[in-house]
């Protein structure tokens, strides 16, 4: 009976910081397009980067989600194997996003796959997404929650290079996708790339390296020049606030690895978009939380 | 800046005459939502669209409406979604339909830019993710069809007073705004690559 209680608390809780992802930007992604939009001179851009400014305001003023598209629901937990609603996280998470659907309203963006109709519940056969990983000995539990639009999903881009491409084949693969398709996903964006050995190891990575804070850097050396490399290679193409031109183009650049094979080297891409609606909130054994990407927030 | 230039629909040929790719614009008058399904329906399948838009204006944009009583609606948030996915059916849904004004994200292609400079119609960039200030500039839903498709693909017809910032992005002389800037970005797109390739060669 206990649990029962606990799990619609949790359930409850949910709800609510996932409705209010949907309105407010995370603090880093606020800060950075502040500072981007001081760089930004152009008449054009500066126009675009004050309708955003306007509409972040309405959104929060009217209590609405920021951004018409908000995605089917993904989240990361990172679950200890003693957090007491271990058994019932993926259900319950599962019912908060229905629960906000609602309540928020979010958008309906579950259509189940060939029989092609809309469940006209935002949940549907693997939505919304949990991916796991497991912690020994903890009992409490991380989840990052993402709602990222179609615009943004499209780009996304897995391969398998030979060694002998290199990194070079790296990098070209990274800029090429955002001259293409990242052009169209709503610019500045946040870049996330995984290189690992094949390619769900490497696009698993590069949707996790989405989660990382903007200004944060990879801990490999290497890993994070390359970082800085592909984020001033990318701003120097100038795409602006919605690719239509400007001094910048990206919020930063984030780089996940992992060992390869020697015969292979997995490369992805995943992009954020401006609106990158990403939180982060942490979980005791009691259901007392904290949430790290949003300041002053009481659910 | 100059004097704000509105479109009123019905939208007249030589209304456009004088617009330019960069150039931002507002409406006011009626805009109905349409996107993938619906664009399917016309040119695949020959439904006639169930909404006259001969002068009019269309949005590719799925929103989020909450359902008030009397079968009426709130708009709560719509901004624009990718106008390439809608590239395929565009020329064609131009001609049969006569639309004036296509309003969406990011560039279109070949064929929409043909569409424009026959027909006489432009496309433009509704800042995008500025959904909720799009949604405050619909006065209100007056009608909803095809409803089958649900929330996101349903023609929603919005009257809308001075809907905007629109940023041309192609006019009725076939100018196109994110074609023209691509070659520039895959210019500097090169010069980058042959930048950073001096520092990651970590593999000898």
């Amino acid at each position: 009976m206990e649990n029962k209680t606990e799990r619609e608390k949790m359930t409850h809780l949910m709800a609510s910081f996932i409705s209010y992802v949907s309105k407010k930007l995370p603090d880093d992604v606020e800060k950075k397009l502040a500072e981007l939009r001081k760089i930004e001179t152009g008449d054009l851009a500066s126009t675009i980067y004050d309708t955003m400014a306007k509409n972040q305001k309405l959104a929060w003023d009217l209590d609405r989600p920021c951004c018409q598209d908000t995605g089917v629901l993904q989240f990361w937990v990172k679950c200890g194997t003693k957090f007491p609603l271990i058994d019932e996280l993926e259900s319950l998470l599962k019912d908060a996003v229905v629960e906000s659907t609602f309540s928020m309203p979010l958008r309906h963006n579950s259509v189940e796959t060939f029989d092609e109709y809309n469940t006209g519940r935002n949940v549907g056969k693997g939505t919304p997404t949990v991916f796991w990983d497991i912690v020994p000995n903890s009992d409490k539990v991380e989840i990052y929650t993402y709602m990222a639009g179609g615009g943004c999903t499209l780009p996304g881009k897995a391969g398998v290079l030979m060694p002998g491409m290199g990194y070079e084949g790296v990098t070209k693969f990274v800029l090429d996708v955002m001259t293409s398709y990242g052009l169209n996903a709503c610019p500045p964006l946040l870049v996330g790339v995984g290189v690992a050995t094949s390619v769900e190891t490497a696009a698993l990575l590069s949707k996790k390296a989405l989660m990382r804070p903007i200004g944060s850097h990879n801990s490999n050396e290497r890993a994070a020049a390359m970082e800085k490399l592909l984020e001033d290679g990318i701003n120097s193409i100038g795409l602006g606030p919605q690719g239509m031109g400007g001094k910048m183009s990206v919020m930063g650049v984030n780089i996940e690895n992992t060992a390869r094979h020697p015969s292979t080297i997995g490369v992805a891409v995943n992009v954020g978009c401006w609106s990158h609606r990403r939180g982060h909130i942490i979980f005791d054994k009691n259901l007392n939380y904290e949430i790290t990407t949003h300041s002053g927030v009481t659910l | 800046m100059s004097e704000k230039k509105i479109l009123t629909t019905p939208i007249k040929d030589e209304d456009l005459k004088d617009i330019h790719v960069g150039d931002i614009i507002y409406l006011t008058g009626h805009i109905v939502t349409c996107r993938d399904v619906a664009h399917r329906r016309l040119i695949e399948e020959k439904m006639p669209l169930p909404v006259d838009i001969k002068g009019g204006a269309i949005l590719h944009a799925g929103p989020i409406i909450k359902p008030l009583e009397n079968d009426k609606f709130q708009m709560v948030s719509v901004g624009p979604t990718t106008s390439m996915r809608m590239e395929k059916f565009e020329y064609e849904f131009i001609k049969e339909t006569g639309v004036k004004l296509v309003v969406g994200k990011g560039g279109m292609g070949e064929g929409t830019q043909r569409g424009c400079k026959e027909f006489k119609a432009l496309h433009c960039v509704f800042p995008a993710g500025c959904a909720v200030l799009a949604a405050t500039e619909v006065e209100e839903i007056e009608d909803a069809q095809w409803r089958d498709l649900g929330m996101p693909e349903t023609l929603w017809v919005c009257r809308v007073k001075e809907f905007g910032p629109l940023i041309v992005s192609i006019d009725t002389d076939g100018r196109n705004m994110f074609e023209e800037k691509k070659v520039e970005y895959n210019r500097r797109k090169d010069e980058a690559y042959e930048e950073i390739c001096k520092h990651v060669k970590f593999i000898k």
